[in-house]
């Protein structure tokens, strides 16, 4: 029970000048519960160390992600990729080491659903929605309002909500399965919806943890022309095996971070990675 | 999907509505019509039937029959209540059994201090106080001569109890089989500590003997039909609070903690206050169920806490049908229903058939007996 757990978080999707006026400068005054990034970065991780029975997962990872950016992490199995993203989540404690979202927001020190609060939204390698709730409702729930039991207790699904399901729903064109429990509807269906969710919780960061798993082609294309909408109104993370997809997202001039044995191997454009003896030894292969 | 995707921001209304209400209306008019129909036929039947009818008559409701009504809706009020932890929550309560009977004792301890000085010693203090040379009432006695004090009690104690122990447990995150495991050893250390003399509850002959209610003979047949009728009245009124709970935002997103707990804390839930609502309100529901048998039943004691008593509760709601609210009140009147024929008619029998029930209703009907009816809807 921390004190920004009452505040609401609200944003409108673009970095702004803080209380002071300026983008940077000195004497700004910090916001509880609001993320400053008057210095460009969102998200900084300082060499974070994580240690499962004296195994280092994560061993002095250090890295930064600045606001609007798409970065895509890549690495081989036992990188700590996932590690990484359970860390910026709260899911696990780093051992040692700083994680801030911002300036000013401590993530080590915040509980899961008050760093998703703050505005971190993240997508499982399997889809996990709620299969006996309607397709509408799964978008409900995500929806970036009061999360608190007594708010809950009252809320009221207002005309300006519906719309904002309504128009998720044409976004990804679910519009026909609305009603439908989200369980039966089919694999794509589901990572439509959970991006769908996503969306709706309006995330200032967000975590992707192998989003194309089990996706065909043609949705693999598909949601990365999604991704690259996003891009600017949100600051993307995106920890992927499917080099194809890499290349899709970053482009000519994306950063892509290769990591290996739980810290940065290698950081540039994908070309320059590519082109990087040590990423050639340990991930890529001659 | 993304060559058609709007650009965000774009002032165009959607095409496609959703058409919902804002809230979910409580009942369909179909089902308003079958309550009020109901709530009429035992309101205007009950009394016509066990008062104005003489014995005689083939319709008459005998004081055992009307006992036993009231006792399966009390239960019923019960099963409902576990039914909003367990089918909606998802967390299987293993010691709801103790609620039922902190409302029950809450509610002797009124009954007690209306015997006055009708007991064996003649007494202001109850009997069992006399018997242990107690000189004079402990404090927790103080003010329970007043109905209204008792009926706050009956509310608050079981409340306290559930949400103290919900903190620690849900906050700590204890989930599924450990913490049934929990509530069941909760349930059985307050029987322990019910049965000491010293406790101040009556030991293990807890409270017996009452005379009367409200100043009204607690046998007479008036204050019997007054009291089933009352029971009546609380098994409604704790359905229409379990629909408008479970229709709620608040509902749906217990529901969700039910099936997914981690990805609604990733969407930014704390399921702490949910679960903590939930379970104190089931609890509350529990009290009070527990608070209307007593009179009826006339005795209440540490029995009530076996641990044996909160499992058949479960296998009521799990024969029901969990998840649904019709579903733990049939499955409350079938399953003490059988257990009475059981008992007045192959009484060493009972025990099998209830391990049977136990096996075989979640290998046969999964979902209940209103699992049942859903199906044949779908269909």
């Amino acid at each position: 029970m921390k004190g920004m757990h009452k505040l609401e978080i609200v944003h409108d999707g673009q970095a702004g000048p803080n209380a002071s006026g300026s983008v940077t400068g000195l004497g700004h005054v910090a916001r509880a519960g609001e993320i400053d990034v008057s210095h460009g970065t969102i998200l900084y991780l300082d060499a974070v160390t994580v240690s499962f029975d004296g195994f280092k997962a994560l061993n002095g990872l250090t890295l930064s992600v600045d606001q609007g950016e798409l970065r895509c992490v890549i690495g081989p199995n036992g990188a700590g990729k996932t590690t990484m993203m359970d860390v910026v989540t709260g899911k696990t404690r780093p051992t040692t080491g700083k994680v801030f979202l911002g300036q000013t927001l401590d993530l080590a020190r915040m509980d899961e659903p008050a760093i998703a609060r703050a505005g971190i939204g993240r997508k499982f390698q399997k889809p996990t929605v709620f299969s006996h709730h309607p397709v509408w409702e799964n978008l409900e729930l995500a929806m970036n309002t009061r999360k608190d039991w007594w708010a809950a207790l009252r809320a009221r699904f207002d005309r300006p909500a519906q719309r904002r399901v309504e128009e998720v729903l044409s976004m990804l064109h679910l519009e026909s399965e609305a009603y439908r429990l989200a369980g039966d509807l089919s694999h794509g269906q589901k990572q439509r919806l959970e991006i769908g969710m996503l969306l709706m919780q309006q995330p200032r960061l967000l975590l992707l943890d192998e989003p194309v798993a089990g996706m065909t082609d043609h949705e693999t294309m598909e949601l990365a022309g999604l991704l690259a909408r996003l891009k600017g109104s949100c600051s993307i993370v995106v920890v992927e095996h499917d080099m194809d997809f890499v290349a899709e997202l970053a482009g000519d001039t994306g950063r892509v971070t290769v990591m290996a044995e739980g810290s940065v191997l290698a950081d540039g454009t994908l070309a320059a990675v590519r082109a990087n003896e040590a990423v050639i030894e340990s991930y890529l292969g001659r | 999907m993304a060559a058609v995707i709007a650009p965000a921001g774009e002032p165009s209304a959607p095409r496609f509505s959703l058409g919902l209400p804002e809230r979910p209306a409580l009942l369909g008019r179909r089902a308003w019509i079958a309550l009020a129909v109901l709530v009429v036929a035992v309101g205007a039947g009950a009394p016509l039937c066990a008062l104005v009818l003489p014995e005689s008559h083939p319709l008459h409701l005998s004081a055992y029959g009307m006992t036993l009504a009231g006792k399966l809706m009390c239960y019923a009020i019960a099963a409902l209540a576990l039914d909003l932890v367990w089918g909606y929550c998802g967390i299987l309560s293993l010691g709801h059994g103790l609620f039922f009977a902190l409302g029950g004792y809450a509610m002797g301890m009124y009954l007690m201090r209306g015997i006055g000085r009708d007991g064996n010693y003649q007494s202001d203090l109850p009997d069992f106080m006399v018997f242990l040379n107690w000189k004079e009432l402990p404090w927790f006695w103080h003010g329970t001569e007043h109905f209204a004090y008792a009926l706050l009690l009956v509310v608050l104690v079981p409340a306290a109890v559930a949400w103290v122990f919900g903190y620690f447990a849900f906050r700590s995150r204890v989930k599924g089989v450990y913490l049934s495991i929990i509530t069941q050893a909760m349930t059985f250390a307050a029987m322990l500590l019910f049965y000491r003399n010293e406790t101040g509850f009556g030991g293990n002959n807890g409270f017996t003997d009452f005379k009367r209610i409200l100043g009204f003979g607690i046998t007479q047949p008036e204050t019997r039909t007054a009291l089933f009728l009352a029971t009546f009245a609380a098994l409604v009124l704790a359905f229409l609070l379990a629909r408008a709970v479970t229709t709620s935002k608040l509902g749906r997103v217990a529901t969700g903690i039910r099936d997914a707990e981690s990805r609604l804390m990733f969407l930014g839930y704390s399921p702490l206050g949910y679960k903590l609502f939930v379970w104190t309100l089931s609890a509350v529901l529990c009290g009070v169920a527990g608070a209307l048998y007593v009179p009826q039943v006339g005795i209440i004691n540490p029995s009530e806490m076996a641990p044996v008593n909160s499992i058949e509760m479960a296998i009521w709601v799990a024969v029901g049908g969990r998840g649904t609210l019709i579903g733990p009140i049939v499955g409350a009147f079938a399953v003490n229903g059988a257990k009475s024929v059981f008992t007045t008619h192959f009484a060493e029998y009972w025990l099998f058939f209830l391990g049977a029930i136990f096996v075989l209703v979640p290998l046969c009907l999964p979902r209940g007996i209103a699992g049942l009816f859903q199906r044949g809807r779908a269909m």
